[in-house]
């Protein structure tokens, strides 16, 4: 089938082009292809995208999500791969939960689903988790998320263990002992609500550890959902003294500041929380320079009864596969900060990179992993209108530009927008 | 009248709300003084006070604001381990407002409680302290009993000294005085002092001295022994000494300048016993206010239904 | 011109008279009472009691009623009353009170005066005495000793003057509204 008269976003620009899909992949880029097709004129054709960093809450908390609800989610949203963090029950420490996540994806059939292994036996930061049976059954990287492997010791040894088997440790940072029950960042709005605040610095210490190690070692590490600008600027040094340090931020890092929590809305309670605009613009700065690698969703979908309590009891996260591309592309692209290439590889290209995977970019012989967008297209986020089972979003009723329309995974279409 | 259907924060009224709860609290102070404390007001209409922290002293003066003004009045104490194990507030919520309350005063250890109460019910939600964030009640007391004082809140300042970090009242104050155009000074270890304050119409200051000097009311704010082992203050004893108020430091307010505390004191620590029992504390007085605003609060809020 | 129904020696002679109907209907002042409610009933108390006094005929305990607890409107329309505590001076039982008021009109003051007194005690008897009743009853009340008859209309009202609440000359006039 061929793809006709899209824009094409490639690594080096957008071209008018026809694409043709065999088998799976894409078997012909050029002008005036012959043969059955979708006409997408108006349309701009990306690379499939990939997200990193999502929670699916399968196996255990299907309430909040399963893999069938995330992965309809990921292909409304454009995702044609993406990572699934271990916080699930049981914890993703083994090679059971690993297949177990491997087969019922492929039962569902939208998107590739990698399974993410935890680094230590259920989280627990005590053993190192069954780290080579876990790769050998398909796990594509290793974390702790949701908290930091609390012994630095340990921490080393997860970071070399884990690169004897090619793979890399990604680090949610937070030190508990600072953190030390706030729920929101500290500053002007903590002190406003009263709701307790937790510093930079419980985030920018571990960042700092992190880097530290793999310096050290000589090893690749990568910094989970960087919301500081603190930890911005330690990236940043990181990298520029030769660290091998990569590392991702959200949708919700460079659009929000910390002035939505006033209202107590507990759909503005993340971790790490939202900061404020000096931090998000930092975010951004940091995408521009290439010292953030990749924008990831960290969704984290929740159900009512986690987020319609008191704000201190309500649970971490913001259901994003929905929203990520075109808050990404209405925050950047339009913004000013990316242009639309550099925005497919903050959402493709990098995420493959970093984790080794697949797909990533538009070229012959790549597989026909294809995210097809309208950039005109102006519409209101609707939290109902999710089809992930976690309706929990602080954009409801925020106007964004730029709808999915057609998702391919593998040259199947897998999302139409209805 | 109120154009709010609830009561949750000094930060959420406007000048002319907080303005009109002191009128009429002037007017049901001048009937309590003289002991008549039989309205017939709120006959019919039922006020539960919810509180998931213990405090007898609020706890009181709602209740008995309520029932001298003929309201049925049902007290619930939950315990705060029920907050986190046991039913849900807005399920509580939605079983008090199907008993047909009125009003629901709730006392809540976390910020933000009675603002998703007021979501959940139709009764009005009446807040009586959350967490760090607001006591609208007692600033009102604080306020109304500086209104019997002075001939206006407008012009005054009020020195504010203590754990302003962990005090809802004193955000309270804050919000309410610089809203009727009063000056607010604070002085607190760094400690105990909440990041931005200062952005919200505070002056912070640098000493004790510098915080009480010309002021017309000094308020102490309750130091908890719990702060001391958060590591927030190596003693008590020390606190008295380098951030109590005394008569030395009261030398520097205005003459006669009245000394307010919400209470429970701790003698010899926030305030110094001859300052708590001398001729310009007003201590016992705002006991008094607290019932008469809170008594004008649930007349306005009732108010709003005829 | 406003029509004075009543100056100041007509009402001196109209309470010289009413002293007498209490005297009369009561067989002799023993266990009267006379409470006015405020401002002008109690005035009309005052200058009863001290007439009686004046002519020898007795001494009777007099006091003013504040009647805002009483009134039957405080919730209906939401007011706040200024109210002032009830003292008496006097124990009610077994009294005959006379309920003293200036004007007598839809009588809900009245009605307020009689359960005011309720609340401070049980008098043996309770009787209305007005200086002017103008008719326009809302509630069943009629008063026992009556100044003057004086029908006026919705539109009018009765303009009441006393020396000792600073109006200079005692008057009574209809004006209209």
């Amino acid at each position: 089938m061929v793809i006709k008269n899209a824009d094409v976003v490639l690594k080096d620009g957008v071209k008018k082009l026809d694409l043709r899909i065999e088998e799976g992949r894409i078997a012909e880029l050029g002008k005036g292809l012959k043969g059955e097709g979708l006409d997408c004129t108006g349309l701009t054709v990306l690379p499939g995208l990939i997200d990193m960093h999502v929670h699916l809450r399968e196996p255990g908390f299907e309430k909040k999500e399963d893999i069938a609800s995330g992965s309809a989610a990921a292909v409304k949203g454009g995702f044609t791969q993406i990572c699934c963090m271990p916080n699930t029950r049981p914890v993703t420490d083994n090679k059971v939960v690993v297949s177990y996540i491997l087969n019922r994806a492929k039962e569902v059939g939208l998107c590739k689903v990698r399974p993410v292994g935890a680094i230590t036996e259920g989280q627990e930061g005590k053993n190192l988790a069954a780290i080579g049976a876990m790769k050998a059954a398909g796990a594509v990287a290793l974390s702790e998320d949701g908290k930091s492997v609390l012994s630095t010791g340990l921490m080393a040894n997860a970071m070399m263990y884990a690169a004897d088997f090619g793979l890399k440790c990604l680090c949610h940072c937070e030190d508990a002992s600072l953190v030390d029950g706030g729920v929101v960042n500290e500053g002007y709005y903590s002190t406003l609500t009263g709701l307790k605040g937790s510093i930079r610095a419980a985030e920018d210490v571990i960042i700092a550890r992190e880097i530290c190690l793999a310096e050290s070692l000589s090893l690749p590490v990568h910094i989970c959902h960087v919301s500081t600008y603190s930890g911005v600027q330690l990236i940043r040094e990181a990298k520029a003294r030769g660290v091998r340090v990569t590392a991702e931020t959200c949708p919700h890092y460079f659009t929000l500041t910390d002035e939505v929590i006033a209202t107590f809305d507990t759909n503005t309670k993340v971790n790490p929380p939202i900061r404020e605009e000096r931090d998000r613009l930092a975010v951004i700065e940091g995408l521009k320079d290439g010292t953030l690698d990749c924008i990831v969703t960290d969704h984290a979908p929740h159900h009512e009864d986690d987020k319609n309590v008191e704000y201190a009891l309500a649970a971490f996260g913001i259901s994003g596969l929905e929203t990520s591309f075109a808050l990404s592309y209405t925050q950047l692209v339009k913004g000013g900060a990316l242009t639309l290439c550099e925005l497919a590889d903050k959402m493709s290209g990098a995420p493959a990179r970093i984790l080794g995977l697949e797909g990533g970019g538009i070229a012959v012989g790549a597989p026909a992993d294809l995210t097809i967008a309208d950039l005109n297209e102006t519409w209101t986020v609707d939290p109902a209108a999710f089809v992930s089972k976690g309706k929990n979003t602080p954009f409801a009723g925020r106007e964004v530009t730029g709808r999915v329309k057609y998702t391919f995974v593998d040259g199947e279409l897998k999302y139409r927008e209805k | 009248m109120l154009k709010h259907k609830d009561v949750l924060g000094l930060y959420d009224l406007s000048a002319e709300e907080i303005d009109e709860i002191l009128s009429v609290g002037m007017s049901m102070k001048k009937l309590l003084k003289q002991n008549i404390k039989k309205l017939p007001h709120l006959q019919g209409k039922s006020v539960t006070t919810l509180f998931y922290e213990n405090s007898t002293r609020t706890r009181c003066s709602f209740e008995l604001a309520a029932k001298y003004m003929g309201a049925h009045v049902v007290n619930i104490a939950a315990s705060s381990s029920s907050v986190q194990k046991g039913e849900t507030l807005v399920d509580t919520g939605k079983t008090l407002d199907a008993m047909k309350n009125d009003v629901i005063v709730i006392r809540h250890p976390m910020g933000g409680a009675p603002r998703l109460l007021a979501r959940t019910v139709k009764a009005h939600v009446v807040n009586a302290g959350d967490g760090m964030n607001e006591h609208p009640s007692q600033a009102l007391l604080d306020m109304l009993t500086m209104r019997e004082n002075f001939p206006s809140i407008r012009g005054l300042k009020v020195a504010i000294l203590g754990d302003i970090s962990h005090s809802r009242v004193a955000k309270s104050n804050l919000f309410g005085l610089t809203k009727l155009g009063a000056e607010v000074t604070m002085y607190a270890p760094r400690t105990l002092l909440p990041t931005g304050i200062d952005k919200m119409g505070a002056k912070v200051c640098s000493s004790r001295e510098e915080a009480v000097e010309g002021a017309d009311v000094v308020m102490g704010l309750r130091i908890q022994l719990e702060r001391q082992h958060a590591g927030n203050f190596p003693s008590l004893g020390e606190y008295a000494k380098f951030y109590g108020v005394n008569e030395q430091v009261m030398k520097y307010a205005k003459e006669g300048a009245l000394v307010m505390h919400p209470g429970p004191v701790n003698r010899g620590v926030e305030l110094t016993s001859a300052l708590i029992d001398g001729e310009t504390s007003r201590i016992e007085e705002q006991v008094l206010s607290g019932i008469a605003v809170r008594m004008a609060i649930l007349f306005l809020l009732t108010k709003q239904e005829i | 011109m406003q029509p004075v129904i009543m100056d100041a020696d007509g009402m001196r002679r109209t309470l010289v008279r009413l002293s007498h109907e209490i005297e009369e209907r009561n067989e002799g002042f023993e266990n009267v009472v006379l409470v006015g409610v405020k401002r002008g009933g109690e005035v009309v108390a005052q200058r009863l009691a001290s007439l009686i006094r004046a002519s020898g005929r007795g001494e009777l305990p007099c006091a003013g009623l504040d009647i805002t607890m009483a009134r039957d409107d405080l919730v209906s329309a939401f007011i706040l009353p200024e109210a002032e505590k009830n003292e008496l001076g006097f124990p009610l039982e077994n009294k005959t009170v006379v309920l003293c008021d200036d004007v007598l009109h839809t009588g809900r003051s009245a009605v307020a005066g009689i359960e005011a007194l309720f609340r401070l005690g049980r008098p043996a008897k309770i009787q209305l005495l007005v200086l002017v009743d103008r008719g326009g009853r809302e509630v069943p009340v009629r008063a026992d000793y009556v100044g003057k008859n004086v029908p006026t209309s919705k539109e009018e009202y009765i303009k009441v003057q006393f020396r000792e609440l600073g109006h200079g000359e005692d008057a009574l006039t209809i004006t209209r509204r």
